[in-house]
């Protein structure tokens, strides 16, 4: 991570040495506080298909943008993390009770589908694929035509399949929620910079000396799990590691 | 075939913290004892440690902790008009799973009901008369009083290495405390963790309207601590990621860092871990336990006999447990008879939010599960209820315990659900803004109760629990007042913008409240009215006893945790002071 990290520095800002090296509080400051954009990488999709890509990718730019300051759920890779999330466990319905008999409850029963995540997913983009063909594909249309077509699945049981399409947008925003601000180790959240733009400082949490700094600015860069492999040391050693 | 296993004395259903104390003491008195417990084998070194830890995507959002839907999942309606249906993920609360139990993965706050709750209903009677309360609402005594649980809750919170600081001690108000507590018989073991900011604004606001703020008591330890087993506990650092998460630090109290160290190596005390109990086994009569049967994790059936059977599973499981067994009378609330499933209760939690400019940095992400603030003045029965048409109440508390991004990011009214004019008002509020809980007492109801469902199985084939609830509208109306009091705190706190949220009806699966579920299987002094006596023994089956919230009468205005170790202790002294002398009911009707 580290190496990857200060790849995309070097990449973004074009020096070598001088904005990474010398004076460490000025660079923790500099990197937690200012976008640090990183060329987009391909994404290998294992999961999606072309199309369906094409959907996701222009979606998640909607819901959460990028701006004159801080990238958006595109830039952060998002559409790389619902991908993964997609292709592993949690989109074969890991921990998600899956017998029937299956029937439409009231609001306050939750989720009673029999789709999988990734069933939702495939099912509801190909109706919604289908249904655009004719005109204008979601990828192609304007923004403000885009965000009205996602209003209209937000606010609608339009069915997509048999997906009710206030269903599928509903977990389409958890998971572009997700991968804009889960850990980079899961694909998205690019560089931490949805951190960055919060000011959360990750997977580093350890704050006993500071946590009676009231209203403290904390400048130091976040930290990544995939940075804190020696973040632990079990110190005291008159605590057994283990049960008996 | 199941394999007939050699018996032994105790056989506890569940090793989590009241299996953990029930089967360390035990053992230690001499009896052979096994913990059978579903899930896996699970220890703060290697399995709690960094970096995989700190992860709010697979512990906090994918509930990594937590039992396995796909094996054992819920059914829920609000009413029993409703078809129940199964909760297919965990939301709205969230059963632990493994070694340990929810004991792990809890936050650490740690308070005691008042003495009037244990007396409710001859409380409430002396002091509002006998026609105050709505008929709706079952509440009774619970056949034990304050007095009675006042040593177990000290020796529990001495367990734990509890910090905090006495309000009451031995009658005594004390400056620095809850003056609104029962009588401590002594002072907390460890001294209250450090205040964060989120604390000390609300601990200025509650004073400038004459509460009485106090730090909240904490099973993450202000300070390392060794506790009467002789185990060692750390410093909290204030990570950020305790609920739902495990600790790494040993500054927790859990069963791995309490108790089980000293179960284990006791070698009368056996553990058996991935071992699903099906059910108790009862003799011809259906009057004595003779032990239980359980799948291992390889799908062997085993019948474990034993002479003394302790349900020391999660509340709601518990009271499965004895459904699925056919102990005890099951509750109809038609007629109102049974009493397995009667009386559930949940926790009446809502909130305030409290929005600052953007120089008052709150750094949420600096937090214990258990630091902050809290007020008890509109606790309980702290407050004259006379005018308000409701019993009960609720603590108001700065007690934020974590900055995670995926699940905290909030924004005032009138922000866009998505795009560009939410993504600028999360940048501009997430650390700048605090958010008031408001933790209240939850009343039992006719209506309200736990049965087996008709429809939906486990991975074992047998009947999930079926859960019925919806908020009594006493409830509700404590809320809108006690939720009104915050948002009045809060603006006293200075916020720019401050949002009361105070709970509305209907209750919700599908959105995280609490995990405080109780009830089911309580305690009293009356077979007709509890499943249980007063020393948590089946009233029906005496060599069974069930631990656990499930035995709560009613849900007091807290977090309840330390009432069930008290209730843990009180059971485990009745079992050896008096039970093992003499087998049978502890009772007589």
């Amino acid at each position: 991570m580290t190496d990857f990290s200060r790849r995309a520095v070097i990449k973004a800002t074009g020096v070598v040495g001088a904005t990474l090296l010398p004076v460490a509080l000025e660079s923790q400051e500099a990197s937690a506080q200012a976008p640090r954009p990183t060329p987009a990488q391909p994404t290998t999709y294992l999961f999606f298909n072309a199309e369906e890509a094409a959907f996701i990718e222009a979606a998640v730019a909607r819901l959460i943008p990028a701006d004159d300051k801080w990238p958006g759920a595109l830039e952060a890779a998002v559409p790389n993390y619902i991908d993964k999330q997609l292709n592993g466990a949690w989109g074969a319905g890991e921990r998600l009770y899956r017998s029937g008999p299956w029937q439409a409850g009231t609001p306050s029963q939750g989720y009673q589908l029999p789709f999988t995540p990734a069933e939702l997913y495939r099912t509801a983009i190909a109706a919604i694929n289908a249904e655009l063909k004719a005109a204008t594909p979601f990828a192609k249309m304007t923004g403000a035509e885009q965000d009205a077509y996602l209003h209209s699945l937000e606010g609608s049981g339009k069915d997509l399949g048999g997906v009710p399409s206030s269903v599928f947008f509903a977990t389409l925003w958890d998971s572009t929620v997700e991968g804009f601000f889960s850990d980079p180790v899961y694909g998205g959240n690019r560089d931490m910079m949805a951190w960055r733009m919060i000011g959360f400082p990750g997977a580093y949490a350890s704050y006993y000396d500071l946590v009676d700094h009231h209203g403290t600015t904390v400048t130091r860069a976040p930290t990544s799990l995939g940075e804190d492999v020696h973040g632990h040391v079990h110190a005291d050693t008159t605590i057994p590691a283990h049960l008996p | 075939m199941a394999e007939r296993l050699k018996p032994v004395d105790v056989v506890t259903v569940g090793v989590g913290m009241t299996g953990g104390i029930m089967g360390k003491e035990l053992a230690a008195a001499g009896l052979k004892v096994v913990g059978l417990e579903r899930g896996p084998m699970r220890d703060t070194v290697p399995d709690f440690q960094s970096p995989v830890i700190h992860d709010e995507l697979r512990f906090a959002v994918r509930k990594a902790l937590m039992q396995d839907n796909v094996k054992e999942a819920m059914t829920f309606r609000n009413s029993a008009d409703q078809t129940a249906l199964p909760m297919r993920r965990w939301a709205g609360f969230l059963p632990g799973n493994g070694l340990g139990g929810a004991l792990v993965h809890w936050n650490g706050q740690t308070y005691r009901f008042q003495p009037a709750d244990f007396i409710y209903k001859t409380h409430l009677e002396q002091r509002y008369g006998k026609d105050f309360v709505d008929p709706e609402l079952t509440i009774q005594d619970w056949g034990a009083t304050y007095e009675d649980l006042e040593p177990h809750y000290d020796r529990f919170e001495y367990l734990c290495g509890t910090s905090g600081k006495a309000g009451n001690l031995k009658g005594q108000i004390q400056p620095g405390g809850n003056p609104f507590e029962g009588a401590r018989s002594r002072e907390y073991p460890t001294p209250p963790m450090k205040e964060p900011y989120y604390g000390a604004l609300f601990r200025k606001g509650a004073e400038s309207l004459g509460y009485h703020p106090f730090p909240q008591p904490a099973s993450t330890l202000s300070q390392p601590y060794t506790n009467p087993e002789g185990l060692k506990l750390q410093q909290c650092v204030f990570c950020g990621f305790c609920e739902r998460f495990a600790c790494e630090h040993f500054a927790k109290a859990s069963p791995q860092t309490i108790v089980l160290p000293a179960a284990l190596k006791n070698p009368n005390y056996e553990l058996r871990t991935g071992c699903q109990v099906l059910r108790v086994n009862l003799d011809s009569t259906g009057k004595k336990a003779t032990g239980v049967a359980y799948v291992n994790a390889a799908g062997q059936e085993f019948e474990q006999p034993a002479d003394l059977v302790l349900i020391t599973a999660f509340a709601l499981n518990n009271v499965r447990m004895l459904l699925n067994s056919g102990i005890g009378k099951p509750y109809d609330p038609n007629t109102g008879e049974g009493v397995v499933g009667r009386n559930y209760a949940y926790q009446t939690v809502s909130s305030a939010t409290v929005f600052y400019d953007d120089d008052v940095n709150i750094n949420p992400f600096m937090a214990s599960g258990s630091s902050g603030t809290v007020i008890d003045d509109f606790s309980g029965d702290n407050f004259d209820h006379g005018p308000q048409k409701f019993i009960g109440g609720a603590y108001i508390g700065s007690i934020m315990t974590n900055g995670r991004p995926i699940e905290f990011h909030p924004t005032p009214p009138g922000t866009p659900a998505w795009g560009l004019g939410w993504k600028q008002a999360v940048a501009r509020h997430y650390n700048h803004t605090i958010a008031l809980t408001v933790h209240g007492s939850s009343h039992p109801t006719r209506r309200n109760y736990l049965d087996l469902d008709p429809t939906y199985k486990d991975a074992w084939g047998l009947p999930l629990l079926r859960i019925t609830f919806e908020f009594p509208d006493n409830d509700i109306r404590m809320s809108s007042y006690v939720t009104e009091k915050a948002a009045e705190i809060g603006r006293a706190m200075g916020g720019k913008t401050v949002v009361g949220t105070p709970r509305r009806p209907p209750y919700t699966t599908t959105v995280y409240q609490t995990t405080h579920n109780t009830g089911g299987a309580i305690m009293g002094n009356d077979p007709k009215t509890s499943p249980l006596n007063r020393y948590l023994q089946c009233w029906d089956v005496p060599n069974v006893f069930v631990v656990g919230a499930s035995a709560f009468v009613h849900n007091a205005t807290y977090n309840p945790t330390d009432t069930v170790g008290a209730l843990t202790y009180w059971a485990l002294a009745a079992i050896k002071d008096q039970y093992l002398k003499s087998p049978g009911p502890l009772v007589r009707t």
